[in-house]
């Protein structure tokens, strides 16, 4: 029992960090104003256009592409086996389940391949290529090593010791009620949610922020319209010496 | 001077192993007071510096999304780390994109982050120092803010924009940059880069019309604040006088003349450059760009048309409106402001103008992409019209053209190693080595399709490919003015 609310409490301090440390970052991208117009070019020229070309870059990483086919090729194998993992594991989460996550079961499973083949590409790149040991601190080989040691302590449940799955899923359903349903004791189970509580906390202190970050770059969301719409921002050095159009001026 | 090798030509993206520290001692003339002070920045470090710079930092980070996302995002996945035309050419690693941004980061994050505070060596987060203001004097003016490594960054991380705002801290902290800052203070006293005043630019000016007059035998005008005219252009100053530039604005003189439309220079706003860019320094450009609202107003005109200017056509195109708006008036007909560019590809369109390309057979040509108009601005209506447009002209005037390779140009332009405040001879090596992507694809083409000349449609580029061909073999003249060889086709009327 001890081991349960011991969980149970890191995951309600992992939970209330990531939400806020999450929206506090949010809050400030989106008030930070963007005072002049720097869209990478060729850009959109309408809103619809912008849409469009974050979903390229969110979905199919269309810049990285660009740049590197390898950093690419394990980019997107980490991103999309991570977003298959992530959405098979509300069958964890939710009672009932709905269809659609019991259908990406199957792929959820050979996502969990997917992912550690991404993470040990980008992991033996970010050593072997020069270029890449340089720009590299500790921090981002040990951000690696935990998505990896994420993967492997999953996948070991899958395949060689398996846990009492109905038990955690109802410890995890009772942690919005306050009911603390006894999570078994399985060590592998353990880590595997401890590094997960462990990278929720440092989500929003680390670079993972690109998550959100990318969704409020101005090189990609601004719509290319600049002559044909007055972009005005409040910033002090635009409001401070603005003089009204037309009246002489001099 | 050169006591340095020039690099030696290889494939446009060759990537080099890693020097470190290669171009540590590159650093450009440091601002002394005189220069500083009529921009409103202190002339020397001040002893709280350092209070001065973080104070700066944290209100940058309040006033400008950008800086605040870009400094998050970064996942130092390497996308960038070859992209950057500075590091092929001197194997510096700070001079890869996201080195050279984490210069900032790491100051960032040492002050503005919880691990950076706490854990500073995990995360990579350093003290402020002298010697790190002294690497960021140094690599921030190894950049030429030509956002590169911006088009390949999965979040669009563009190191233009802090390498501006570490400028902007530096300049806050009394170690501006002597180049740039003696420039502005000179448009802001005389009204041009150049410190041309009004007489001299008048003669000139007679000079012109009366070279063309004996070349062609029309009497074509170069008007200077002349009231009622109907366009106000707005041409970077080399333009008057320098090779190749002048032969451009003689080319933009023909078209007018051969349109009838009645236009005029102004001695207010003799200048389409704006280095407030360069340096990150928004309340400068602001006041640059309104040297431009006031002499429209003063001069009555109906449409402003920008010159062959690179960063002078993004601050126009994408910023004017923003600085120094609304232009509401000006003619709705027309967007504001026009590039040449767009002006005399409509004439070609409507079949205004009488052109005999093979004037310019002794010419083949190839064009160099200048990166603020590649990726940081546009032409016409559509996205990527910055490169079909200028690409229609030359064609429409010569016969013979020739693109460089497909990764070499368009939104993948390499700068050509001079752009963003660069271009002064303190940093020659610099220069010189920075221009080596564009020189090996330009090679390439010579070799391939025997071209003779790369036109361009900036001042910066031709200054610095005059400079830096014969570093090359090449010779200096190989660079010319996309209007320069409009004016070599065009046939004026009553033209012997």
């Amino acid at each position: 029992m001890f081991v349960t609310v011991l969980f149970a409490l890191i995951f309600y301090v992992a939970i209330a960090i990531f939400v806020v440390g999450l929206g506090m970052r949010i809050v400030a991208y989106a008030r930070a104003p963007a005072p002049l117009k720097i869209p990478t070019t060729p850009a959109p020229t309408t809103r619809a256009g912008v849409v469009r070309r974050m979903a390229t870059e969110v979905f199919l990483f269309n810049s990285l592409f660009k740049a590197n086919k390898w950093i690419w090729l394990f980019g997107i194998l980490f991103h999309v086996g991570l977003a298959l993992v992530l959405l098979r594991h509300l069958r964890y989460f939710l009672e009932p389940v709905p269809t659609w996550v019991v259908l990406i079961q199957p792929f959820g499973l050979y996502a969990a391949f997917a992912m550690v083949i991404g993470l040990v590409g980008l992991a033996i790149r970010r050593v072997a290529v020069e270029r890449i040991r340089y720009i590299s601190s500790p921090s981002d080989h040990l951000m690696l090593g935990l998505f990896l040691a994420i993967a492997l302590t999953g996948l070991s449940m899958t395949y060689l010791w398996h846990t009492d799955i109905s038990a955690v899923k109802l410890f995890f359903l009772g942690l919005p009620r306050f009911e603390f349903n006894p999570l078994p004791l399985q060590p592998m189970l353990l880590l595997h949610l401890l590094l997960v509580a462990g990278l929720m906390i440092i989500f929003p202190f680390s670079k993972l922020l690109h998550a959100p970050g990318v969704f409020f770059s101005p090189t990609r969301n601004q719509v290319d319209n600049p002559r044909e719409k007055r972009h005005v921002a409040k910033v002090k050095w635009m409001v401070a010496s603005e003089r009204p159009a037309g009246n002489g001026d001099k | 001077m050169a006591n340095f090798e020039t690099p030696e030509i290889k494939d446009p993206a060759h990537i080099p192993a890693l020097k470190p520290g290669a171009m540590g001692h590159s650093l450009p003339y440091v601002a002394q007071e005189k220069f500083q002070a009529p921009l409103g920045f202190p002339g020397e470090l001040a002893d709280d510096w350092k209070d001065v710079a973080i104070e700066k930092l944290g209100a940058l980070l309040k006033t400008n999304r950008g800086l605040r996302v870009f400094m998050d995002s970064c996942v130092k996945c390497g996308a960038c780390t070859d992209k950057c035309h500075y590091f092929l050419g001197t194997s510096d690693p700070r001079n890869m994109p996201v080195a050279r941004q984490d210069l900032l980061r790491g100051v960032y994050r040492r002050y503005f982050t919880l691990p950076g505070k706490y854990f500073p060596k995990l995360v990579g987060a350093t003290d402020l120092t002298e010697e790190v203001l002294d690497q960021w004097y140094s690599y921030f003016h190894q950049c030429s803010e030509c956002r590169r490594c911006s088009v390949y960054c999965p979040y669009g991380i563009d190191t233009a924009e802090i390498t501006m705002a570490t400028r902007e801290i530096m300049n806050a902290v009394g170690k501006g940059q002597k180049y740039s800052n003696e420039i502005i203070g000179k448009v802001f006293k005389i009204g041009n880069n150049l410190g041309l005043p009004q007489p001299a630019l008048e003669d000139t000016l007679l000079g012109l019309e009366e070279d063309v007059k004996d070349d062609t035998g029309v009497d074509v005008r170069f008007p200077l604040d002349e009231k009622g005219a109907e366009v106000l252009v707005v041409t970077p100053s080399a333009d008057f006088f320098a090779e190749p530039h002048v032969d451009g604005l003689i080319g933009y003189a023909k078209v007018f003349h051969a349109a009838g439309v009645s236009w005029t220079l102004s001695s207010h706003a003799s200048e389409a450059a704006n280095f407030g860019l360069f340096i990150g320094s928004p309340e400068n450009m602001k006041a640059i760009a309104m040297r431009i609202r006031e002499a429209a107003l003063e001069l009555g005109v109906k449409r402003i048309i920008f010159g062959e200017c690179g960063h002078a056509w993004r601050v126009a195109y994408s910023f004017l409106n923003t600085l120094a708006g609304p232009f509401d008036f000006l003619d709705p007909r027309y967007p504001v402001p026009q590039h040449i560019c767009e002006f005399t590809n409509d004439l070609i369109e409507r079949g205004v103008l009488t052109l005999n390309k093979s004037a310019n057979d002794h010419r083949r040509l190839t064009f160099h992409d200048s990166c603020n108009v590649a990726r940081a601005s546009r032409m016409g209506d559509t996205p990527g019209g910055q490169f079909t447009i200028p690409r229609a002209i030359i064609k429409a005037v010569c016969n013979h053209f020739y693109d460089m390779a497909p990764d070499t140009i368009g939104e993948a332009t390499y700068c050509c190693g001079g752009g963003g405040g660069l271009l002064t001879d303190d940093l020659i090596e610099l220069r010189v080595k920075g221009a080596l992507p564009r020189m090996s694809a330009l090679k390439e083409v010579v070799e391939d399709h025997g071209v003779t000349h790369m036109a361009a449609i900036c001042a910066i580029c031709k200054s610095q490919f005059a400079k830096v061909l014969p570093y090359y073999g090449f010779q200096m003249d190989q660079i010319v003015s996309v209007h320069q060889l409009v004016s070599d086709a065009i046939v004026l009327d009553g033209q012997h």
